[in-house]
Formats: structure tokens, C-alpha cells, sequence
């Protein structure tokens, strides 16, 4: 393994052998790859792999490599943050086998067996530098997409008041058994909060209704209504009233009406309040 | 010494508030509390006070419900006031919706509901008696 040892210890020939090897696949040319700096992140990472291999074999583990693990993560990192996919990622790693495996051949000229197995200790050198960074890339998307998914629920469910006793409820996107929850955790919560005795849910921004979606909203209103408060659901396109029709879903005993300036009017009523016009008056 | 939860008269209705742990035992005592001081008293309404309940199951949703329905058998409306978010849903989910049973958001409001859906000379005359 000395001949590997040798190699890493010199990281800046070895560097100028992996950038030839990096330029025509696109590094450096596209945003996404680190850049200007992406030479110097390069080097950056083999001086990182060669004070880790000063005793032997860079293992990931050990605390001598804690260089290389940070380097490997901050990379993968930025990549997940950047849109690159985990190929792109791993084949950053992986394109430093050839200009490795490029040196040990000539260095090692008259020890075939020598040369076997220290092309194999590389490899799996490589290899695991691979994968490490392709679970980290893996682990900071799925980060991301949580982050994304909370933030996309939590944006998703404004529950507003619009007039003394009534909230209104906006909702948007598809309604699933998780959104509705949510939903409905919150709007049951702000009608207990402000004791609102009628809600509105306006469904405008629902683009399909099937009889999942009718079911929950079903559910919300039978949970409104034992909660003791009202419920009407506005903003029923035309295509949805017909969907309903067609499913057969019943939404009997239940407001429902098209617009959401509709449904105020029917809640202010109900709340024992008049709208008139000033100039009508007179 | 049977656990009872109390059962008090105001007027023409009976108040009940539950603030202990429902089990089963207790609501099926209160159920048959409840069904002697209608007939007793001739009250015309009830109001059920469960804002303390925060845990449910679907017995205990089953005794609301029947509640309701002997009282309205004894002439006396039920108003179920006060349930948490995570109850109604708890019920909702189990499939239990509770239909005719008349809901109001807080102890106020259950309260001026009995007495607009009774009529007002009804209350007047019991009160001569």
C-alpha cells in the first residue's frame, strides 16, 4: 500500500492530472459545480486525503479523516442545495480513480501482483469516499424536502378572521388525510381561540374534489358542527358542483356556496348583521 | 360509595359539567341521574358541559348521544357545550357524528340557546306553578 501512500502524499501532481481529467465533463463550466473555485476545491479535498492518509489508508472513520468527511459533506451539501443529482455528486469522487489509477501504473512497472493489489486498495478507497458522499448528498435531500414539505403545510393553512365570529379558512392545494388534519387541528383551535361561531371554508383553491377530498371536508364540518360553530363552504367552482353531482357525494345539510363574498354575506346574516349601501340609504 | 357527577337545577334547565375522567361506569350512572331529575324537576333543557374532556371513546361518545335522545324523549333539549378540537375530531374519526344533537361553543351560548328555542311563555308558566 506504500505506492497509494506516495501518491496521496503529493497532492499537487496528483491534482493536475484529476482537473484534466474533471475539465471535459463539464466541471467548472456550469454553476452548479462549485464554480470559479472548483480547482481550489479540488486540491483543497486531495491535501484534505493526504494529511489523512499520513498513517496509512485514509479510513473515513477514524478522527484522523474528520478533513475529509467535513470537506465531503460541505460538497454534498452545497451540490443537494445547488439541483445537482447524486450521480453528478458521486462521479466528482469516482473521477479520481483514473488519474490514481493512471500513477500507480507507472510507478509500479515490474510488480504486476504490487500493482493489482494496490489498484484494488485504491478502488475501495474510492469507493467508499463514493458512497459516503452520496449518502450524505441523500440524507441533506431528504432534509430539504422535510423542510419543504413542514413549511409547505404550515403555509398552507391560514386561518383568518374576517369578521367579529367569523374565520375564514382559504384553502389551497390538494386536500390529503395529512393536510386535512393539520387543517382542521387549526381551525378548530383559532374557533376555541375566538369563539367564533361560524367558519368558512373556501375551497377555491382546491383544484379537484373526488371522494376522498369530500370526505374530509366532511369531516371538518361534522367537527366544526360538534364544536358547537357553523360551517359554510364556498368557493365551488362550476366543474366541482358538477364533479359532486356526478360522484353523488351528499353535501345535504351542509351551506355551501360559490363564492366567498357569498358566504360573508350568509354568515353576517346569520350573525344578525345588515350590509347596506350608504347612497342607497339616503 | 358510588362516584356521581352532580347534576344542578337553574331554572327551567339542568346543568351538568363533567371534571373528572369519564369511564364507563360514571356515565352510565350519570345516564340514569340524569333521566330521574327530568322527570323529577320537568326541566326543558340540558346542558351538557364537557369542556374539561379531553379524552373521549366511542362509550363515552355513545353516552352523549343517548343523553340527548332520552332527554328529547322526556321533552328536554340537549345542548352539548364546550367540546375540544381534539375531542370533535376524536368523534369524527370514529365515525361517531352525533346527529341531532345540538351543539353550542361555550356555556353562554349553550345556554342562550335553550332558552331561545323554548318558548318564552313556556318558561313563564312553570315558573307560576
Amino acid at each position: 500500500m506504500k505506492t497509494i501512500k506516495t501518491i496521496l502524499q503529493s497532492p499537487e501532481s496528483l491534482l493536475g492530472a484529476w482537473v484534466t481529467e474533471l475539465e471535459p465533463a463539464g466541471w467548472g463550466s456550469d454553476g452548479k459545480f462549485g464554480g470559479a473555485d472548483w480547482k481550489h476545491q479540488a486540491g483543497e479535498f486531495l491535501q484534505a486525503l493526504s494529511s489523512a492518509s499520513r498513517d496509512g489508508l485514509p479510513d473515513l472513520g477514524s478522527s484522523d479523516s474528520r478533513e475529509v468527511r467535513n470537506f465531503l459533506e460541505t460538497l454534498s451539501r452545497s451540490m443537494a442545495e445547488k439541483g445537482a443529482s447524486s450521480s453528478e455528486t458521486a462521479t466528482w469522487v469516482f473521477s479520481l480513480k483514473k488519474p490514481l489509477f493512471a500513477r500507480l501504473n507507472a510507478a509500479i512497472t515490474d510488480d504486476s501482483r504490487q500493482l493489482a493489489s494496490e489498484t484494488w486498495a485504491a478502488s475501495e478507497l474510492i469507493d467508499r469516499l463514493g458512497l459516503f458522499t452520496v449518502s450524505t448528498f441523500q440524507k441533506t435531500r431528504e432534509e430539504i424536502i422535510r423542510r419543504q414539505q413542514e413549511e409547505m403545510l404550515e403555509l398552507s393553512t391560514p386561518v383568518v378572521k374576517l369578521w367579529d365570529g367569523v374565520l375564514a379558512l382559504p384553502m389551497i392545494g390538494t386536500l390529503d388525510s395529512a393536510r386535512t388534519q393539520v387543517v382542521m387541528e387549526s381551525l378548530l383551535q383559532r374557533i376555541v381561540d375566538t369563539g367564533s361561531e361560524i367558519a368558512i371554508i373556501d375551497i377555491t383553491g382546491v383544484p379537484t374534489v373526488d371522494t376522498l377530498v369530500a370526505q374530509h371536508l366532511l369531516k371538518t364540518v361534522t367537527a366544526i358542527r360538534l364544536m358547537g360553530a357553523d360551517c359554510i363552504i364556498s368557493g365551488i367552482r362550476p366543474q366541482i358542483a358538477q364533479t359532486i353531482v356526478h360522484l353523488g357525494i351528499d353535501l345535504q345539510g351542509i351551506s355551501t356556496k360559490a363564492t366567498l363574498a357569498d358566504a360573508l354575506t350568509l354568515a353576517l346574516k346569520r350573525s344578525g348583521y345588515t350590509i347596506s349601501s350608504k347612497a342607497q340609504a339616503t | 360509595m358510588i362516584e356521581r357527577i352532580p347534576i344542578l337545577r337553574i331554572g327551567k334547565f339542568l346543568l351538568i359539567t363533567i371534571q373528572v375522567d369519564m369511564h364507563d361506569q360514571l356515565a352510565m350512572t350519570l345516564q340514569d341521574d340524569l333521566t330521574v331529575a327530568i322527570e323529577k324537576t320537568g326541566a326543558r333543557g340540558v346542558l351538557l358541559d364537557i369542556s374539561t374532556l379531553d379524552v373521549v371513546d366511542s362509550f363515552i361518545g355513545r353516552m352523549i348521544s343517548n343523553i340527548s335522545a332520552v332527554s328529547s324523549l322526556l321533552s328536554a333539549q340537549t345542548v352539548v357545550v364546550g367540546m375540544q378540537p381534539a375531542v370533535a375530531i376524536t368523534l369524527v374519526e370514529l365515525g361517531l357524528e352525533l346527529p341531532g344533537v345540538h351543539t353550542a361553543l361555550n356555556a353562554e351560548r349553550g345556554m342562550a340557546m335553550l332558552r331561545r328555542e323554548l318558548p318564552e311563555d313556556e318558561v313563564d308558566a312553570s315558573r307560576r306553578q
